[in-house]
């Protein structure tokens, strides 16, 4: 009970006016952030770190954490409206809102997308409440070899994820993962695969300078050809009514909202992890769970559903180590933790002692802040809707600007414009000859984290594979992967064997 | 029509006289002052110890208004650092007197291990040391261990299975291993991470046997009593953790710390030079840094120009024997 | 297609082969209580990329895939004269952006995209071609912080970062 009364002096926080306020700025200012592709929350809050001087630390952070939040629903709007996912938490909900917005389905998309946030983020700060203490502690076992086990788990779940044609899929795969091995290998110090000694090459291949190619200017070129330059992109209208009828539909994914939510949340603690993991994850799951998996990808609200309340779920969850343990759990909470530090605060574990006012101002500012951003995001659902509607010749050149503006803004490098419109053209021509590309954009997402990890875990071992099956957390873990990874392969042999045994008889 | 060849008369008037008056501010020698804003490169990545000192300044700065043009600040970590120095040197011809970087230990490291780049940092522009962080060893409680001589016997018994883990490779962390493998006879196993915060972790779960953290990285855990320091690597002991040696006072004489510094692009002006020195000495001289300072365990007094050279070819030449001897050169 | 499709299989076998000599700079074999060495990631990855495209050759061979099979081509017409207006358009924004900044680029791009390509009106597109650089302007170089290249009209700006900034 004493959480509730601690809770509720929170409330009392996060409800005084300035706190509102600051809650409401904070929602809009990282819708728009997160809805520009190329900025997503990292960014705005790093950005907008000074600017929080200006008012006592907890309305900073509450600011902080309410652009957290919106720039996460914001990512979204970006995925559906012009699928190009504006950050890498966004990527999975590119798979089916983009389909979904070519359909005409674009409101739908953005009203799931808005509300599954919001039930995400709610199911994960009500578990934030009630189990912080313990839940950080799981979060310390996690070595590095529970973390590659976790990272081959989210891969398996994308196995058949897309492509028919397997070979080019490994391709895809692999060529993402080896994009992702560009810069410096941080086992050995040395610079690795710094293509013609060109200095950009150093600070690696940047995800979203391969996620804007691919998405911002190479479908931009793709859908060109096959609309023939004719078409607007959509035709969805926004209507009270259209709003309630999409709702009976989006009551029937609770489902997979609550598996997406936990498991965001879940893989959200783990330091390192962050919530790109976590909203392929639940992508994955959703399909494989589905009743009806051959509609994912082609517009299949689930699958917008799933990973956005993953990521939401996961952006809460990444604050959990952050305020417990002063572990960041994703890039953005570690700018946040900075932002902590300078307030002259000390994360780690005595925070909820020291600064309870703090804390539970925080936490029910969360609550506030996730309220506000599902209401101001629907609010501007029909102003993204009539920027959809725009002739197509108008919009298409509005794109190309937001994928140079979006691709630069980042790291601040030429370089990385140069290599996005390679990747563009590219990644348009391959797409032309079945190659897939959504593999690769996932490949170099998780790459930089499994590779590091697996080495580390084998030089701890003395280069002994078996740590990823004897550990405790990490056997389990690594056995499900492996059996998630080899079922196909599986089912392949048998319908095989089947087959001959079916036409042997014959 | 006559009205508006008065507004634009007016206007003309006007634009002449503010021209004129600004011919006139600027002749009588103001100050050097940035025309634009300013680029303020972070030599590592976002979240880290340097980055999280570089968005504080810039904070200082903004929050009083101590310059005309804000300063814009930017990550640049790749190739640890090699991109950041590339960047600065790139601007010596272009435009030097817009861009300043936060630098590290890394300074000095980078442009010896990759000599291709071409880096001479003597060239680049001093501009102030604001801090020297510290080191200091550090144990996990649930290992028992309360001193350097229980550290040096369980690290003994262990050998090459006993953990160290840093943050990168061959570089500060790995340097003090070294030394702490050399000076006790072990043979512990450096295993680098990405960033302080992960190796504290790393240790805090019981995943790592020792880390080198600096003390804003443990802090949280230390307070918490999951960690416990051992001995620092620091001339006199530090006010915060009064009860670690320093290793000069075990009979080592060791001493290592990581500079905090900012520095302008080869070939800045001295008005431009002059102009920044004044910004940071203003913001070592901040209440707000003074009391960071202390609750970080930081050392080092304010350094500027040649003072700031000498101290950064010193350093150079320290690094290039312990690199040396790692035979990493 | 068919030829394309080949074509890129080899281009692409070339690339892998190009990516595994390059992992090879660092040791791509194990190393003894350590683990694979720095390159080893990235040199086998590569190596299943160049499987993957002997296969994608195969298949092309036996005629399996649709790419493979069908008789269209690659591009027609069409698509080869909107490819070059559109990615030639961008691709000399791009360029323009070290010449000119993204100020100048920008607005010259979409009135080549809006007028040229779109054919719509010049009020429509002189209007959208100006608005959109303030508009990013004050997102981006006001309110963010992040100071877009300017190129040689930087002088230009001053006055303006004397306003805003």
């Amino acid at each position: 009970m004493e959480i509730i009364q601690h809770l509720l002096d929170g409330f009392l926080i996060a409800l005084t006016p300035l706190n509102l306020a600051v809650v409401i700025v904070g929602v809009v200012v990282g819708l728009f952030i997160g809805a520009m592709p190329g900025l997503g929350s990292v960014n705005g809050v790093a950005i907008l770190l000074p600017m929080t001087f200006l008012v006592p630390p907890t309305s900073a952070i509450i600011f902080l954490a309410a652009l957290y939040y919106g720039a996460m629903y914001g990512g979204a709007i970006s995925s559906i409206m012009l699928g190009i996912p504006g950050a890498s938490t966004a990527v999975a909900t590119t798979f089916d809102g983009r389909p979904m917005a070519l359909k005409g389905e674009a409101d739908k998309a953005l009203v799931g997308a808005a509300l599954a946030s919001f039930f995400g983020g709610t199911l994960s700060i009500l578990l934030f409440t009630g189990f912080a203490p313990p839940l950080a502690s799981i979060a310390l076992d996690f070595g590095d070899a529970e973390i590659f086990a976790l990272m081959l788990l989210a891969f398996a779940t994308f196995v058949g994820l897309s492509g028919d044609d397997i070979p080019k899929t490994i391709f895809s795969i692999c060529i993402g993962l080896v994009f992702s091995a560009v810069g410096l290998d941080i086992m050995s110090g040395e610079p690795r695969l710094v293509f013609f000694d060109v200095i950009g090459f150093m600070h690696g291949i940047n995800f979203l300078v391969l996620a804007i190619g691919i998405y911002g200017i190479g479908e931009m070129l793709w859908t060109i050809e096959i609309t023939r330059g004719e078409s607007a992109m959509s035709k969805a209208v926004f209507s009270l009514r259209g709003i309630l009828a999409h709702l009976k539909e989006l009551l029937g994914t609770w489902k997979v909202a609550t598996i997406g939510s936990l498991l965001g949340f879940f893989v959200g603690i783990l330091p390192a992890a962050g919530a790109t993991p976590g909203s392929l994850m639940a992508y994955g799951v959703a399909k494989l769970t589905s009743k009806n998996p051959a509609s994912f990808g082609k517009g299949e609200v689930a699958g917008v559903v799933a990973p956005e309340a993953a990521n939401n779920a996961a952006s809460t969850g990444a604050m959990l180590p952050m305020l417990t343990l002063g572990i960041p759990g994703s890039p953005t909470t570690a700018i946040l933790l900075g932002g902590m530090v300078i307030w002259g605060m000390v994360p780690g574990p005595t925070l909820f002692v020291d600064e309870t006012e703090f804390v539970w101002g925080l936490i029910a500012s969360l609550y506030v802040a996730n309220f506000f951003a599902v209401l101001i995001n629907i609010f501007f659902i029909p102003v993204f809707l009539w920027m959809l509607k725009m002739p197509f010749t108008v919009l298409a050149p509005v794109i190309f600007v937001l994928s140079l503006v979006g691709g630069f803004a980042p790291t601040q490098s030429m370089h990385d414009v140069w290599l996005m419109l390679a990747f563009g053209i590219g990644g348009y021509l391959m797409r032309k000859l079945d190659y897939p590309l959504a593999p690769a954009v996932l490949a170099i997402v998780l790459g930089p984290i499994a590779e590091p990890a697996l080495r580390q875990s084998l030089l701890i071992s003395n280069g002994d594979f078996t740590v990823f099956v004897t550990r405790p957390i990490a056997g389990p873990i690594t056995v499900i992967a492996l059996i998630l990874l080899f079922l196909p392969l599986l089912k392949l042999i048998r319908d095989k064997v089947k087959n001959k045994k079916a036409s042997g008889s014959a | 029509m006559k009205v508006t060849r008065r507004i634009i008369l007016g206007c003309a008037l006007t634009l002449g006289f503010g021209a004129a008056l600004s011919t006139f501010v600027s002749g009588t020698a103001l100050a050097w002052e940035p025309k634009k804003p300013v680029e303020f490169v972070i030599m590592a990545g976002q979240g880290g110890g340097a980055d999280k000192m570089a968005r504080l300044m810039q904070t200082l700065i903004e929050k009083n208004g101590w310059a005309s043009k804000p300063l814009t600040p930017i990550n640049k970590p790749g190739g640890s650092g090699a991109e950041a120095l590339v960047h600065l040197q790139g601007k010596a011809d272009s435009d030097p007197d817009h861009t300043i970087m936060v630098t590290l230990n890394s300074f000095y490291t980078t442009p010896l291990r990759q000599p291709g780049l071409g880096i001479d940092i003597a060239t680049f522009t001093p501009i102030a040391r604001m801090a020297e962080d510290t080191f200091l060893l550090w144990v996990n409680k649930d290992s028992g261990i309360g001193n350097m001589e229980e550290f040096a016997a369980a690290a003994k018994a262990a050998g090459k299975d006993w953990v160290m883990a840093g943050t990168g490779k061959l570089q500060e962390d790995q340097l003090l291993t070294d030394f702490l493998n050399a000076s006790y006879g072990l043979e512990m196993k450096y295993v680098p991470y990405k960033g302080g915060g992960k190796v504290a972790k790393q240790l805090a779960g019981n995943h790592a046997n020792s880390t080198v953290n600096n003390p804003s990285e443990q802090e949280g855990f230390f307070k918490a009593g999951t960690v416990v320091p051992l001995a620092a690597f620091t001339p006199t002991r530090l006010p915060l953790f009064p009860d670690a040696p320093t290793f000069r006072e075990l009979g080592k004489d060791f001493v290592y710390f990581m500079q905090r510094s900012v520095v302008g692009a080869p070939g800045m002006s001295d008005d431009a030079a002059a102009y920044y020195q004044g910004l940071f000495a203003k913001v070592f001289a901040s209440p707000e840094w003074q009391k960071y300072r202390t609750k970080k365990s930081l050392q080092g007094d304010l350094l500027q120009g040649q003072a700031l050279k000498d101290y950064w070819l010193n350093e150079r030449e320290i690094h290039r024997q312990m690199l040396e001897k790692m035979g990493a050169l | 297609m068919r030829r394309a499709e080949i074509v890129t299989a080899v281009l692409m076998a070339a690339f892998s082969i190009y990516l595994m000599w390059k992992s090879a700079e660092l040791p791509i074999g194990w190393i003894p209580d350590e683990g694979p060495g720095g390159g080893a990631f990235s040199f086998w990855l590569s190596a299943i990329m160049l499987v993957c495209c002997v296969l994608t050759m195969i298949n092309w061979a036996r005629r399996t895939t649709p790419p493979s099979q069908s008789t269209e081509p690659f591009m027609d017409g069409f698509a080869r004269n909107k490819f070059v207006l559109v990615g030639g358009g961008v691709t000399v924004m791009i360029g323009l952006v070290h010449v000119i900044g993204m100020y100048g680029a920008i607005p010259l791009f979409m009135l080549y995209y809006i007028r040229f390509l779109g054919r719509h009106s010049w009020l429509v597109s002189l209007a959208i071609s100006l608005s959109a650089p303030v508009a990013i302007f004050f997102f981006f170089d006001v309110a963010l912080r992040i100071v877009l290249p300017k190129g040689y009209l930087e002088p230009l700006f001053y006055p303006l970062y004397d306003i805003f900034l």
